[in-house]
């Protein structure tokens, strides 16, 4: 059984004003796909493709208009309140944006054991514990609990975010442009930490991105995504061979290894 | 034309936190060409940002430059004369360096008065300069407001008022690190083309050594808030020297599965 599916799903927006309702814009069309345990599928696609709406689905925070996600082989809409907690616990999203993904009033500490509080029964001290424990997995300083998240930098704090989410050992994390802001040595060592992490624990990725390159290193397959529908699965070791014009764009966008030859003459 | 040269000299700035001063950019010197692009990289909070504000004394609260000397063609040169006259500036966020409330047809006023250009003769460089860079709907786009118009679109209008400016150089802090990349790679080649066109001096701040290998002709790489190593491009992807640089580049390589020297 899949740990995560979708069969169908369409979202589906309509914004109203005084005049009456806008006609309706579709983000997400016919949409099916599955996730089994200890895999890592990228999800690719240009901004406005509906990556993010799609990840938001399958975490919980909107509802399809028509079709069903399924954790575990039962629709998320009809969970029992224990299977839900099980849910909210097993599959972790991590934003693109973390500092609006965190509460600017929060330690850091708070904010890792957020859903320490929440989701386990662990007590003050444990959780104490927890937090050191993953500030240390993140390569974070302990420290840096005691600070506010406007005392640390954009990386380090998109790293809190990753701890936040590997706080209550999830079964999937959904990896929103969880690493494409940060440095490249550090989106080089954060890639593979979580690489480390599946291979200890078998957490499964959905590593959503527009940057080809880290899939190849990252994923064993591929989703292309256009225009809210996918257009295109492949393996992640052949998409050079990708086909669809939406998958050869982003193809072409990736940026040399090297620079030019050429440009040596110029000098 | 003879190619102008900015040289920026002994650069220091310094933050004083809780009683404590501490030094962001540290006698920090570059020198940038007209025709071509400088690129200043490193790890972020390495001071690359910093450098560029500190150059055009645009620094934030709380941060003073303790030394400064900026010269053209070895003229010393007065901060306040270098902004938008001698050196037009685009930032990362293209979004929040638009105002919200005000169109596009007055930024680009805005962009004409602060350089003392006036008259119809200016007001129809506008239209040009916005083809230049890529905008084709001028009258369109000039109506509006900073929403209605997507990431790319408003860095390519960040451009087209920079060109509107005339300076002869540009310092772009991470200009393409929010867009998405098949916009990314539009606006890095219109870079390059307004280079070899109107001969741009361009700073260029990036972290990412991808667009550095695709765009810069000299790279100087920045660590707390030091020039550890400066040299032609193919020099630092094919025999960096400093360890700072050796870590940027063997990162940015890994991305590939490449290693340096490969």
């Amino acid at each position: 059984m899949s740990l995560i599916s979708t069969k169908g799903v369409s979202k589906t927006y309509r914004s109203h004003s005084l005049v009456g309702a806008s006609s309706t814009k579709v983000v997400l069309d016919d949409i099916s796909l599955a996730i089994e345990e200890g895999e890592t599928v990228a999800l690719v696609g240009r901004s406005g493709c509906g990556k993010s709406t799609l990840a938001r689905l399958l975490v919980g925070l909107e509802s399809p208009s028509a079709g069903t996600v399924m954790f575990r082989g039962h629709a998320v809409d009809t969970l029992t309140r224990g299977r839900l907690k099980d849910f909210r616990r097993e599959v972790q999203l991590v934003f693109q944006d973390s500092p609006s993904a965190v509460n600017g009033r929060f330690s850091i500490r708070a904010i890792i054991a957020e859903p320490l509080r929440h989701l386990t029964a662990l007590d003050d001290r444990q959780r104490d514990a927890r937090v050191s424990e993953l500030l240390k997995m993140v390569q974070l300083p302990a420290d840096l609990a005691d600070h506010l998240p406007s005392q640390v930098s954009g990386g380090q704090l998109q790293r809190v975010c990753i701890a936040r989410a590997l706080a209550v050992n999830p079964k999937l994390i959904i990896l929103d442009e969880a690493v494409s802001n940060l440095d490249i040595h550090l989106q080089a060592s954060a890639l593979e930490l979580l690489g480390r992490l599946q291979k200890e624990t078998g957490i499964a990725y959905l590593f959503v991105t527009h940057d080809l390159r880290l899939v190849k290193r990252f994923a064993s397959r591929c989703l292309v995504m256009d225009e809210g529908g996918i257009v295109e699965e492949i393996r992640s070791a052949d998409i050079a061979l990708l086909k669809h014009p939406a998958a050869r764009s982003l193809l072409a966008a990736i940026l040399p290894p090297l620079p030019d030859r050429r440009r040596e003459e110029h000098c | 034309m003879t190619r102008k040269t900015l040289a920026i000299d002994g650069l220091t700035a310094s933050a004083v936190s809780s009683g404590e001063r501490r030094i962001l950019v540290d006698d920090l010197s570059l020198t940038v060409h007209q025709g071509r692009i400088l690129a200043l990289v490193g790890a972020s909070g390495s001071g690359k940002s910093m450098t560029c504000s500190a150059a055009l004394d645009v620094l934030p609260p709380g941060v003073t430059a303790l030394a400064r000397s900026i010269t053209i063609d070895g003229v010393k040169q007065q901060p306040s004369d270098l902004r938008g006259r001698q050196v037009a500036t685009i930032m990362q966020n293209p979004r929040s360096a638009f105002n919200p409330i005000r169109t596009m047809r007055d930024h680009a006023m805005e962009t004409l008065k602060a350089v003392g250009k006036k008259g119809a003769g200016a007001e129809g460089r506008i239209a040009p300069c916005m083809a230049a860079a890529g905008l084709d709907d001028a009258e369109d786009i000039l109506g509006l407001y900073p929403f209605e118009m997507s990431g790319g679109m408003l860095q390519r209008m960040m451009i087209a008022l920079a060109l509107l400016s005339e300076a002869p150089f540009l310092f772009a802090d991470e200009p393409t690190t929010d867009l998405d990349l098949v916009v990314q790679l539009r606006v890095l080649e219109l870079l390059e083309t307004l280079v070899k066109e109107r001969d741009l001096g361009v700073l260029l701040v990036t972290h990412d050594m991808g667009v550095v290998a695709r765009l810069a002709d000299d790279v100087a790489v920045i660590d707390r808030g030091r020039i550890v190593e400066q040299a032609p491009v193919m020099e630092i992807f094919h025999r960096p020297k400093h360890e700072v640089t050796r870590l940027l580049v063997g990162a940015h390589l890994s991305l590939y599965g490449m290693e340096i020297g490969a």
